[in-house]
């Protein structure tokens, strides 16, 4: 069953005519070249973007509805974690604005840094943590509230192959826990190979091609196979 | 490293110690009423100090200082954060600001005191303005310095336009803002002093004034002096206060 749908959306510049299902509980990885609008499609399913056509969230329409009222998790390629705000505080950002009780944030926050195993940055701030630390803390932050959709924009591209891996294991151990809808956009092939259920292909603008992660590598449609055949060496992720 | 701080110590006393030495040395071997030795200068800070003139003059600028500092910096603020968070507040205020903010602040005085006329409204508001435009130019600055996408995140949380202004905006504006308060709160004791001296016949630019009259150069020193303690005061406060708001993150 589809959680997020998008029908016929066009942005100014980058999205023409999308159409789009995500199934619920699953993650799907929205991949594609440098500037092919994966972003894009995820600012405008946060509402952070103008754009026509109209965004579904199981079945209601998300037109207009903020930002702020979209009930999303959002992890951006920067990740944006609000530097005068401790790891603490910045976790504790979401669950504030929502008029969480004091002594349930310390303890919502305390599981999550425990379960993320950065219960050692709790009172850092962020410009003392590595790589690998600033994106367990935005993956904390954007997951606190519970959101049913979370969004991840391009999350490892910037970490180490082994802080990747450990990242990506501990978001697939938390979607399966949460039951999270996520939409992960990469360039990485192999990335995707690893943790999607389903891929989505988009390239100047346009879907070329959704399907499981079998069908995009071993049938690709021929707007994308230049796309997948350049992707090929990284199939073996370690 | 406490012997680096002792050098650090050493180096930055070294300088004035020659200075205050080499002060008395030439005070004492001029033989002139018109450049007193330390010594002279000291005694005449505490003649001063005991019959209460410097401590009545010293208030007087003190009050006026103050009360415009605090009122243009609350209007700085306001201006700024009006002009950085609202586009049409941001057009039509900033030519009008940047044709006012170049103008030397002591520039209005012969204005304000048509205007005005001589009382004590006239420093308070010379201080106003020298407090006001940098203030709410930094303002401006340190919004405007505030990436998009951190108001994006803020607002993928759950945060309304009033709670990120508040929780995101404000604080990460904020080395700019206290930037602007530290510089003008040196800057509103030279522009006292200044009018003081041409305008107003109480404060310490008025006894600075009183003392070149009577070609007392040992009571122009102590009021000098004084002057350079108020503004270093005044802005290791917002240097200490800046530290204090902004030093664990930055």
């Amino acid at each position: 069953m589809s959680y997020i749908s998008l029908k016929k959306i066009t942005t100014q510049y980058c999205l023409k005519n999308v159409d789009l299902d995500i199934v619920s509980g699953e993650i799907t990885a929205v991949l594609g070249f440098t500037g092919a609008g994966k972003s894009t499609l995820l600012n405008v399913i946060a509402g952070l973007v103008e754009y026509e056509g109209a965004v579904y969230f199981d079945q209601n329409n998300m037109n207009h509805i903020r930002t702020e009222k979209r009930s999303i998790g959002y992890l951006f390629q920067d990740i944006y974690l609000f530097p005068h705000l401790t790891a603490f505080d910045n976790i504790a950002f979401g669950l504030r604005t929502s008029g969480c009780p004091a002594d349930e944030i310390e303890e919502k926050i305390d599981s999550i840094l425990a379960l993320l195993k950065i219960s050692h940055l709790k009172k850092r701030y962020p410009k003392d943590f590595s790589g690998g630390e600033k994106q367990r803390v935005g993956l904390a932050r954007s997951i606190i509230r519970e959101p049913k959709i979370l969004l991840l924009d391009e999350p490892l591209s910037s970490l180490d192959p082994c802080t990747a891996k450990s990242i990506r294991n501990e978001l697939k151990a938390l979607q399966k826990h949460m039951n999270l809808t996520i939409l992960y956009v990469t360039h990485n092939f192999a990335e995707a190979k690893e943790l999607a259920d389903r891929i989505v292909v988009i390239r100047d603008g346009q879907i070329q091609q959704s399907g499981s992660v079998q069908d995009i590598f071993d049938k690709p449609v021929e707007a994308i196979r230049d796309f997948v055949s350049v992707a090929i060496p990284a199939r073996s992720l370690s | 490293m406490k012997q680096s701080l002792f050098k650090n110590n050493l180096l930055y006393l070294v300088p004035i110690s020659l200075f205050l030495v080499l002060w008395e040395i030439a005070g004492q071997n001029a033989q002139t009423p018109l450049f007193p030795p330390l010594s002279k200068v000291i005694e005449e800070f505490g003649s001063l100090l005991r019959n209460g003139t410097l401590l009545k003059g010293l208030g007087a600028s003190f009050g006026r200082v103050f009360i415009g500092y605090i009122l243009g910096s609350i209007a700085g603020l306001f201006v700024g954060i009006l002009m950085g968070v609202n586009k049409m507040a941001e057009y039509s205020l900033r030519p009008l600001i940047s044709i006012l903010f170049p103008i030397p602040t002591l520039g209005w005085l012969p204005l304000l005191m048509l205007w005005i006329g001589i009382n004590e409204i006239l420093p308070v508001t010379l201080i106003f303005i020298c407090a006001f435009f940098p203030v709410a130019y930094n303002t401006l600055t340190g919004i405007k310095e505030v990436k998009e996408e951190y108001i994006n995140a803020a607002r993928t949380l759950g945060a309304s336009s009033c709670y990120i202004l508040w929780h995101v905006i404000l604080p990460m504006a904020s080395p700019n803002i206290f930037t602007g308060l530290r510089l003008e709160s040196g800057m509103v004791w030279r522009t006292v002093i200044a009018a003081e001296m041409f305008a107003i016949p109480t404060g310490i630019g008025a006894l600075l004034m009183n003392a070149e009259s009577l070609i007392r150069v040992d009571i122009i020193m102590v009021c000098l002096v004084v002057l350079s303690i108020m503004c270093s005061i005044f802005e290791r406060f917002f240097l200490w206060l800046e530290h204090r708001a902004t030093g664990a993150w930055r």
